[in-house]
């Protein structure tokens, strides 16, 4: 459904512009229908680039971004507004992205405004009504309520349902349950898995290892821009190649277990690593630009699980 | 006995009446402990953690006594409070900008901090640099503005600054909140590190992370709606919580390994109560699972084996 080929994206940094930044260097992925597919990554390594490029909110440096099909960057006017109706984002901060001064359920009518103008009153509220259903909130607790009335919880689940008033068949959710509280963010979390269900694929940008975990079929580990593992949810966590993802996987703080016991764990499955899983299978050496410039720069480890080099590589 | 707290009540004094937001607390925090503070929002956490060191203009004091080393503090009067700041109790906010001068050098800012309080900055430099080698930061930062460093970095910076004349209770505020899963580690092991050598004798780490706190803390305090729900040792509160509020907590928390087609977690329903009028009887009754007559009546915060009390019917 949605697939980036060989995406570039490139900021202009310093006064007037005299440096440039790097901010996705060569990213390819796809996600198809009722797949969740998690970006995660520190802060700089591109993830929420990746989702900005997808809704086309920043331009594509170089590359392809497709969604069933077409080039993203190509729409203009009609065709656009017919992608985000299938294709909506959800962001960090519930409070920035509802205008403080009007109420929340505003969000809904400029949907209708934009998508359903000839849609007869009771027809919308019958519409309405079910996304909040949908996203298990009560009609009465959350209309006619301004953003401050309500919790964060329930203003991400309200944006949830303003994209289920559309036609929706991707979501970008970028970082969209870290303000939320331990006790509501869980519940926001099933709602995405319910939404794949129903074929909806979902791109979740998150630096929570937990969460990509729990959500996600398959994995995505940037790090400075760059996908340095890829593959089955599963597959990455219990058998994580690269060693960003082992340094990632032994910071997460676990409930049962000490640092100093996964730091240990982690170091005996290193050992078994050789240096480099990328060029165990590809030709070239570490830090070294291939010679061949088509050579891939993920190498398959086993079905459906891709490592980059281990190589460290500068900043710039 | 490094700090005692005893019935501590602060309300914060809006135009619709008092808000309580702490009512009531009682617990003692040892020589050489880290203790962690483990709330949802909206707990009395951050509450509880400003009235040690600064009430803000709409803080008030009510009652309860507040004892470090056994001298008592004057908690409600912000100049003689002044005394302890800094060298008796320091404090490390959850953002690290908000506590550096982004106009200053952070050496120059350490110097001009250190002399407002009567302190020579020369003859403290040797130890302000060992400590900085100590958590890993090159030495130059001190001639770097605040804005050239990375977030942990800054964090880091500020814990060195805050314990630099070994305070004897350090309060950090969602210090780690903000970072990444490496910074953060790097950032929580520095606070454990500090209090090993003594550079800090006790430690209070406020977290909305209980698996974060687990990580680093001794005891673990769980606070719901401005009172203690449980404080026991942190092995005690994650392999056999009595509170039911902190059972809920866990079983709603996503861990490594967790997935959602194998173990579909639930958050707890509802909210915690608005402290504008607190309800009568136990607080957290009308999300309880375990929830019966006697709830009406407030249970109180008992000891039910040596170092574990909780406030619960059920428990006792």
């Amino acid at each position: 459904m949605l697939r980036l080929n060989r995406v570039w994206k490139t900021y202009r940094v310093g006064a007037f512009g005299t440096r440039e930044l790097t901010a996705v260097r060569d990213v390819s992925l796809d996600v198809a229908p009722g797949e969740v597919v998690s970006l995660i990554g520190e802060s700089g390594s591109g993830k929420t680039t990746i989702g900005r490029m997808v809704l086309r909110l920043n331009s594509v440096s170089q590359g392809r971004i497709e969604f069933d099909g077409t080039d993203v960057s190509t729409l203009r006017g009609r065709a656009l507004k017919s992608y985000y109706r299938k294709v909506q984002g959800i962001f960090q901060d519930p409070y920035s992205s509802f205008n403080p001064i009007f109420k929340a359920d505003r969000v809904f009518d400029m949907v209708r405004r934009q998508f359903f103008a000839g849609t007869p009153n009771a027809t919308w509220h019958g519409k309405i009504e079910a996304a909040l259903a949908d996203v298990r909130l009560d009609p009465a607790q959350v209309l006619n309520k301004y953003p401050h009335q309500l919790s964060g919880g329930q203003l991400q689940r309200m944006l949830i349902a303003r994209a289920l008033l559309l036609d929706i068949k991707l979501l970008i959710a970028d970082e969209i349950i870290s303000m939320l509280d331990a006790s509501t963010r869980i519940d926001v979390m099933n709602l995405l898995a319910d939404l794949t269900s129903r074929g909806v694929g979902v791109l979740f940008v998150t630096h929570d290892l937990a969460l990509g975990n729990y959500l996600s079929t398959t994995t995505v580990i940037l790090r400075r821009g760059v996908i340095v593992e890829m593959g089955a949810t599963d597959k990455v966590f219990a058998n994580p190649q690269h060693p960003y993802s082992t340094h990632l996987l032994g910071s997460v703080p676990h409930l049962h277990k000490k640092w100093s016991q996964v730091e240990a764990e982690l170091a005996r499955h290193d050992a078994r690593l050789g240096p480099c899983g990328y060029h165990a299978h590809m030709p070239g050496r570490c830090g070294m630009p291939p010679h061949d410039p088509d050579q891939p720069m993920l190498a398959e480890i086993e079905p459906g699980h891709v490592v980059g080099c281990s190589y460290d590589q500068p900043l710039g | 006995m490094s700090l005692q707290v005893d019935g501590l009540r602060v309300r914060y004094r809006t135009l619709r009446g008092d808000v309580h937001a702490l009512d009531g607390v009682t617990f003692e925090v040892a020589d050489g402990e880290i203790m962690g503070l483990v709330g949802e929002s909206g707990c009395g956490k951050t509450t509880l953690a400003k009235s040690l060191i600064r009430l803000d203009g709409r803080m008030q004091y009510v009652d309860g006594v507040v004892e470090l080393d056994g001298v008592k503090l004057p908690i409600d009067d912000q100049h003689a409070m002044n005394r302890f700041r800094f060298t008796q109790i320091s404090f490390v906010p959850q953002y690290a900008m908000s506590a550096l001068n982004p106009i200053r050098k952070i050496g120059k800012m350490i110097a001009e901090l250190l002399e407002s309080r009567g302190f020579d900055y020369k003859s403290i430099q040797p130890e302000l640099e060992r400590r900085l080698d100590l958590v890993g930061l090159p030495r130059d930062v001190l001639r770097r503005y605040p804005i050239e460093l990375s977030g942990g970095m800054k964090q880091r910076t500020v814990v060195v600054v805050s314990t630099l004349l070994d305070p004897s209770l350090l309060v950090a505020d969602e210090a780690t909140s903000a970072l990444d899963v490496s910074n953060q580690k790097a950032v929580a092991e520095t606070l454990v590190e500090f209090r090993d050598r003594r550079f800090v004798r006790s430690v209070i780490v406020v977290t909305h992370d209980i698996s974060l706190g687990y990580q680093i803390a001794d005891t673990i305090m769980v606070m719901y709606a401005g009172k203690q729900a449980e404080k026991a040792p942190a092995e005690v509160i994650v392999n056999s919580p009595r509170h039911p509020y902190t059972q809920a907590l866990m079983s709603s928390l996503p861990e490594v390994g967790v997935r959602y087609e194998d173990r579909r977690l639930a958050g707890i329903p509802g909210s915690p109560p608005p402290l504008l009028n607190p309800p009568s009887g136990c607080r957290f009754r009308d999300r309880c699972p375990l929830a019966f007559d006697q709830c009406a009546e407030e249970p109180p915060f008992v000891e039910i084996a040596t170092g574990h009390s909780v406030a619960c019917w059920k428990a006792a």
